[in-house]
């Protein structure tokens, strides 16, 4: 076997056309699904069983279930459904990028929720207790202690979530997508040469792994400059 | 001259947790200014009562009142109370993720709505006071237990309150500091706080407190001045108390 270096000089501008797709479908799905995590754990920690009891459900879903599925169940199975075909919705879910961004932000929601919920249950009781003392009300307790040492505590396990979205945005491919791994599926098939573009592809998604668990390092150590 | 009512008062008070008695038949009045040190040993129910007075266990029988409001179960209540009472504790709790500084303005700005100026002002001169001002900007994780607890006492103070419950404020410190921190206590109690304090630093309790509790098994068993609880304790009980806890 020989290796083929210009192969992929001459592939790059179409691989950072799909890298900007990937770039795309991973940023929108990350921040929306971490959003929708918010609130998500807002609920799931409620004492009201009509608000934490759906979200349960829902995580256990999505935790449970290939995001392959979902994602298939999103694109292939939706528009079976007689309402999603004919209604409003359609303009959305006939888009294979917005079914993608759709199974992905849900995915990132329901794990980042868990993630959420395990950093606030790591606070120390002690802090709320204190904050309570003070005359803080529930809400602002949570605003000002509870969150931020939650979010320090959830920031390894999230940073492990963020990597793991950004491989799942591969999964694109397999709806018509061209993202990074779209695009070496495609000129892997006009050319026959998988070792040499699937590689520069890997390579691609190790940049952008590297680039991600730095940057949140640096968040860390930004934000453990105190101890405890 | 017209009797003021109590500042705080505790009426046949009764907790559980879950069927064990927690505290039986509590009867306490506390008038401004007076300080109150209880003790006694460990699982009695000390640290369950102070809570109750400013609910952070809700009791289940009997009335507290603070500064004229009824303790209930409502949120409201409670927190209205929490406003006007002060709370130390063992373990200091102070917020690790700010600074001194802003652990002594966040519930300046948050329940009285203060302005960042006034708030930094009085939490400034409250460190000042407690003698760590020189520590404003600093985390608390690098500050020493002295220190830590010594800040604790000063961000309960910064919210003006009535009263201060302390509970076991020294017991967490290496013996070398527990001093500074007592001095802060003893300073406070002679401007006139009234506070109730939950220790074994029967030294403090000898030159503070108005009046000692002694409580075992959820019960206060006697209540007095200290001279007279010192050398006549009136129960069996508190005298095997006072004799372990002199041996140590
Ligand atoms: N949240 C709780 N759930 C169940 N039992 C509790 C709880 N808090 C306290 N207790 C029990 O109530 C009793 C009184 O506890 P409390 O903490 O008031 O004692 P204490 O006098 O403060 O003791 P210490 O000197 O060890 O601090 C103990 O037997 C304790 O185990
Ligand atoms: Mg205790």
């Amino acid at each position: 076997m020989t290796f083929d270096g210009s192969l992929i000089i001459d592939s790059l501008p179409r691989l950072m056309d799909g890298l900007w797709i990937t770039l795309r479908l991973y940023v929108l799905a990350l921040t929306c699904g971490t959003t929708l995590a918010i609130a998500l754990v807002l609920m799931r920690i409620s004492s009201k069983k009509y608000l934490s009891w759906p979200v349960m459900g829902y995580i256990y879903f999505f935790r449970g279930t290939p995001i392959l599925v979902q994602l298939f169940i999103i694109y292939y199975g939706l528009p079976q459904l007689e309402f999603i075909r004919t209604g409003p919705l359609w303009t959305f879910f006939r888009e294979p990028f917005f079914c993608a961004w759709f199974a992905l932000t849900l995915n990132v929601a329901a794990y980042t929720a868990e993630i959420f919920r395990g950093g606030i249950l790591g606070v120390n009781s002690g802090l709320v207790e204190a904050s309570k003392a003070l005359g803080m009300t529930y809400t602002q307790t949570f605003r000002k202690v509870t969150a931020p040492i939650a979010f320090k505590l959830s920031l390894p396990a999230y940073s492990n979530e963020m990597i793991s979205v950004l491989k799942a945005t591969a999964l694109a491919s397999t709806v018509t997508i061209f993202d990074v791994t779209g695009v070496a599926r495609k000129i892997v098939a006009e050319t026959f040469a998988p070792y040499e573009i699937f590689l520069s592809a890997a390579i691609i998604y190790l940049v952008l792994a590297w680039v991600i668990q730095n940057g949140v390092r640096h968040l860390e150590r930004r934000i453990s400059r105190y101890a405890n | 001259m017209p009797s003021k009512p109590p500042i705080i008062s505790l009426k046949s008070v009764h907790k559980y947790f879950g069927t064990y008695h927690a505290l039986r038949n509590i009867n306490l009045d506390v008038e401004e200014g007076q300080k109150i040190v209880v003790c006694g040993p460990s699982g009695s129910g000390k640290s369950t009562m102070i809570r109750c007075v400013n609910g952070l266990e809700q009791h289940d029988e009997g009335d507290i009142t603070v500064n004229g409001h009824m303790m209930t179960t409502d949120e409201k209540t409670g927190n209205l109370i929490r406003q006007e009472v002060g709370m130390v504790f063992q373990s200091f709790n102070l917020f690790p993720h700010m600074k001194v500084i802003e652990n002594l303005m966040m519930a300046q700005r948050m329940v009285r709505k203060k302005t960042k100026a006034e708030a930094r002002d009085t939490g400034m001169k409250l460190l000042e006071r407690v003698g760590i001002s020189a520590q404003a900007d600093k985390f608390p994780g690098q500050l020493s237990g002295g220190q830590q607890q010594r800040v604790a006492i000063a961000r309960a103070l910064c919210m003006n309150p009535k009263v201060m419950l302390f509970d076991e404020p020294t017991s967490a410190l290496d013996p070398e500091m527990i001093s500074e921190v007592l001095e802060v206590m003893t300073e406070l109690a002679r401007e006139g706080m009234t506070m109730i304090c939950v220790t074994h630093e029967m030294g403090f309790a000898r030159s503070v407190a108005d009046r000692i509790v002694f409580m075992d098994e959820g019960e206060i068993v006697e209540a007095g001045e200290p001279e007279t609880f010192f050398a006549n304790p009136e129960h069996n009980r508190t005298r095997k108390f006072l004799d372990q806890i002199i041996s140590h």
